[in-house]
């Protein structure tokens, strides 16, 4: 494998589809089935824009970044929404490793005397 | 309002040309040609349905010099439509009966025979289409506009890239927010957006490098907080792609994401919106009478095929109807996802943003 300065490329989010390369019937699943989800529902399409914003900064995926920072722009969201979606996404990661205190309040309640 | 940017006329920047902006748009590598992308919908050459659109662009004046304008127009600008053009646009709207006759510029009101040529057209039966920026009609000498566009029945297209101040103000100069909203209301006042017959729609454009998102969808959120926010109302809300052209092509190239925006619309063309681009049921005319396709090929001095007349004076419309359309790298702009045209999306976008 060629030597690569960095390990992720903007050019290679549009690669995406080359999945299909390996397993052709599982990538046309997957992309009938995300573009099902993104479609307008009992959400919008903006509202799920936003959400996938939040989402893609939770799983830290740096191609869904740049797509959804420029998707929620594109679907007319603003700054101020976009920003505290991210919020969002950071008080879960946030509070998902403050509220496992309880466990350690358990051990030491369990352990003290 | 704020200080107003120079145009690139003023600043003497080489794409204040039309010619050095084809140049550089032919320069640009992409994956393919326009004319392929029609090849790959049968639609080459491209041939007008009917001209259903008189569009006059009667002048490059404006008191704004938004970062996006595909004309270069600003308060320096001189370009004027003379009055015999005037009188050639007006009898070829009569002789060749077109339904509409759609009023831009600049800001077309600070013509001076705007007035008259509004009451004109409308006598002789045509709708009437007015490009409004919404803060000309603010100015002195021209508080009488919104009146005699209502009275007129005249149709009004309003600019308003975004339902808050900061996008707004950074695409079209600063305080143009808090002006346009004046604007709106003083239209609202007078019945416009109002479910009275008076139609006030809306435009917007992408503040930024990206494509506009469902035009439904958008429209949506556009009036839900126009009402919030400012208790105005309107019809309809028209998203238009920002052209590879003129001040936004300068955007382009001081950020160096002229290739990287082309091949974007070159990705997302849509077959169902290149076959209701306006310049298919559309005649644009430059404020010195020369015809084109559209308003962009204008900016471009891309004049309509030499093969039919060239000049307001000399149209004739089965002839017109019958050209090839000219083309260019820049027509991406107009079939990128749902397309866009003066109209606003043409078609209902199929594309989905996959990862991510």
């Amino acid at each position: 494998m060629p030597d690569r300065p960095h390990y992720y490329h903007h050019h290679d989010l549009p690669r995406f589809g080359e999945i299909e390369r390996g397993a052709r019937e599982l990538a046309k699943k997957f992309f009938d089935w995300y573009g099902a989800v993104f479609s307008e529902g009992a959400l919008t399409t903006r509202e799920k824009s936003l959400i996938a914003l939040a989402v893609a900064h939770a799983v830290q995926c740096p191609y869904c970044i740049d797509a959804y920072s420029r998707d929620a722009l594109e679907k007319g969201s603003n700054l101020e929404q976009m920003t505290e979606a991210v919020h969002v996404a950071a008080a879960i990661r946030g509070g998902s490793s403050l509220v496992h205190g309880v466990q350690m309040l358990n051990h030491v309640d369990e352990l003290g005397m | 309002m704020g200080r107003v940017l120079p145009t690139l006329r003023k600043q003497g920047s080489p794409l204040a040309s039309g010619a050095a902006q084809r140049d550089l748009l032919a320069r640009t590598p992409l994956p393919r040609s326009f004319a392929d992308a029609l090849r790959s919908s049968d639609l080459y050459p491209l041939r007008p349905t009917t001209i259903e659109i008189l569009q006059i662009n009667v002048g490059k004046r404006c008191n704004q010099t938004c970062r996006h304008c595909h004309v270069d127009a600003g308060p320096d600008r001189v370009e004027e439509m003379p009055r015999p053009v005037l009188e050639a646009c007006l009898s070829f709207l009569e002789r060749a009966r077109i339904p509409t006759l759609d009023i831009t510029g600049g800001a077309p009101e600070l013509h001076p025979d705007f007035r008259e040529v509004v009451a004109r057209a409308a006598a002789l039966g045509a709708h009437v289409t007015h490009r409004c920026n919404l803060t000309a009609i603010l100015l002195p000498n021209y508080a009488d506009i919104p009146a005699l566009l209502a009275a007129r029945r005249v149709e009004v297209i309003a600019s308003l890239p975004y339902y808050q101040a900061r996008q707004t103000d950074a695409q079209r100069g600063e305080g143009v927010f808090e002006a346009s909203i004046v604007g709106l209301r003083r239209l609202n006042a007078l019945g416009y957006g109002k479910g009275t017959g008076l139609v006030l729609n809306l435009v917007t454009n992408p503040v930024g490098t990206y494509l506009p998102g469902s035009q439904a969808a958008l429209e949506r959120d556009w009036k839900r907080e126009l009402q919030r926010r400012h208790d105005i109302e309107f019809d309809h809300l028209y998203t238009i792609t920002n052209m590879p052209i003129s001040r936004f092509l300068a955007f382009l190239e001081e950020q160096g994401r002229t290739e990287e925006y082309l091949t974007r619309l070159v990705n997302a063309y849509n077959p169902r919106a290149a076959a209701g681009v306006m310049c298919r049921n559309t005649l644009s005319v430059g404020w010195d009478g020369t015809l084109y396709d559209c308003d962009f090929n204008q900016m471009l001095e891309l004049p309509v095929s030499a093969a039919v007349p060239r000049t307001i004076f000399d149209a004739e419309r089965a002839a017109l109807e019958s050209r090839d359309i000219e083309i260019g790298p820049h027509c991406f702009g107009c079939t990128a996802g749902a397309g866009s045209s003066c109209g606003g999306a043409v078609a209902v976008s199929s594309a989905a943003t996959v990862p991510g």
